[in-house]
């Protein structure tokens, strides 16, 4: 085991790196981070999207977001993955087509935590502040979003955990995160599966586990704020 | 200044408002009463348009504010409007909520909608309080920041929605001697409550309202003194009285 560790912990945590492409954990949490990241301002343009009056643009993204909750992330990934380069005229690269879909994909759950969200805002705080004579936008903006995102918060870091964990898909089209190098190492030992995905696995769950535990401070935090803005919220 | 020219309004099939007719003049203060139900809430409410109407006009100062077309953000800017359950902005403090408007519909610059802020907190008299956030504040704090920040916007017309009615008992004056203060000033004011000592102090003119109509309009001394409509009678004696119906 320790022999194991040795030999390939550079490689579990970088890949070929810095003499080839990055990879391993390395890639896994940009892959991860990257992926909330984008997804999150696509999420709450979807979510505003779903909330908005106008039909013209809530039916067109509620069907959006059905589609894409209603079909498994490796759907997403091979459509991604086969139509992504006829849709642009260019090789996509692995990186790029797996961060894609994680978007795409994440970007459609997140639409729906908005959603909740905003809907969970009293309707009294949207009066009151166009009672003032704010527009509906300002109202959203200055208002709303700030106490929906607030209580959301314990929400998005478990549709980070969720992320994460969803990286390991990009094995399927041989993107050189922390799963594939996994299985790189395994094909090179033969003889220490055991060890290798146990490995693997105590990664993904150290990581996973940790930010769990990041959210639950966070809910707590929020819970432990005066109860009239809980009630508020 | 306000004008109702046959207002009436549907929820479904329940008739809130029947053919309002109503004038209220500029400077005057008006409390509308009446048991729950009978529609205060849902007039006082179409007078900034936070109702839709269904028939008839209402004017502001000649101008329909219902039609279609309206810059609504602009005319609402200028009616202060004061919740039942105060409303206050919880994620910000009780400067920032009092500075938003004057800011953001205004274009005032921070600075100066600070110390516009600052002078009406302290005509409410919670300038000290500036830095709080609502949930630290009690109710009765809480409705006063409530009135401060709709004060700020300088508005010619005041509209309290049962100001009142959520607060507890011990905190209900602080409140109303801020608004009777309003009053004082020349300020036009709509209030809808059920405060009847508030009411004979410092209303001109008193409407009762029942089943989406109103059915008197009068003086304080007159509505207490000599109730015309059966109603209204029924109404004070239930007032005075809680437990003596049916008795």
């Amino acid at each position: 085991m320790i022999e194991l560790i040795q030999t390939y912990w550079l490689y579990f945590l970088v890949g070929q790196f810095p003499a080839g492409p990055l990879g391993g954990l390395a890639l896994t949490l940009l892959l991860g981070a990257a992926a909330l990241l984008l997804a999150l301002p696509l999420g709450v343009a979807l979510g505003l999207a779903k909330t908005n009056r106008f039909r013209v643009l809530r039916v067109p993204v509620s069907t959006f977001v059905y589609l894409v909750r209603g079909t498994p992330l490796l759907m997403v990934v091979f459509w991604a993955y086969f139509f992504l380069p006829a849709l642009t005229g260019h090789e996509t690269s692995r990186f790029a087509t797996m961060l894609a879909a994680l978007v795409v994909f994440n970007g459609a759950y997140l639409a729906e935590i908005v959603r909740a969200g905003i809907q969970g805002i009293p309707r009294g705080q949207t009066e009151s502040a166009r009672a003032l004579g704010l527009s509906s936008a300002q109202a959203m903006r200055h208002v709303i979003l700030p106490q929906a995102l607030r209580n959301m918060l314990p929400s998005l870091v478990g549709q980070l955990v969720t992320t994460l964990k969803e990286t390991s898909l990009g094995y399927i089209i041989g993107l050189s995160e922390i799963s594939f190098i996994a299985s790189q190492i395994n094909a090179q030992v033969i003889t220490r599966p055991a060890e290798v995905y146990g490995t693997l696995a105590l990664t993904y769950f150290v990581l996973c586990f940790g930010l769990s535990r990041i959210g639950r401070a966070l809910e707590k935090r929020l819970s432990s704020l005066p109860p009239a803005v809980r009630a508020e919220a | 200044m306000i004008e109702f020219q046959g207002v009436s309004k549907w929820y479904g099939t329940f008739r809130a408002l029947t053919e309002v007719n109503e004038r209220i003049e500029r400077g005057e203060v008006v409390v509308i009463c009446g048991p729950s139900g009978s529609g205060k809430s849902t007039l006082i409410r179409t007078i900034n348009r936070l109702e839709p109407i269904d028939a008839g006009r209402i004017l502001l100062e000649g101008e329909d504010i219902h039609r279609a077309g309206l810059d609504v953000d602009r005319f609402r800017s200028r009616i202060g409007f004061v919740f039942q359950q105060f409303n206050l902005f919880p994620h910000l403090t009780v400067l920032q909520n009092c500075t938003l408007a004057p800011v953001r519909v205004r274009g005032l610059v921070e600075a100066e909608a600070r110390e516009r802020a600052l002078a009406t907190l302290e005509r409410v008299g919670l300038a000290h309080k500036a830095q709080a956030l609502p949930a630290q504040l009690s109710g009765g704090q809480q409705q006063r920041v409530a009135i401060a920040r709709a004060l700020v916007m300088e508005p010619p017309l005041m509209l309290f929605d049962e100001p009142t009615s959520a607060l507890d008992p011990e905190k209900v004056s602080e409140v109303l001697v801020v608004i009777r203060d309003l009053a004082h000033r020349g300020m036009t004011l709509v209030c809808v409550t059920h405060e009847m000592g508030f009411a004979r102090e410092v209303a001109d003119r008193i409407l009762f309202m029942d089943e989406g109509r109103v059915l008197e309009r009068a003086t304080p001394a007159e509505f207490f003194e000599r109730p015309q409509h059966p109603r209204a009678r029924q109404f004070l004696a239930d007032l005075r009285s809680p437990f003596a119906r049916g008795a």
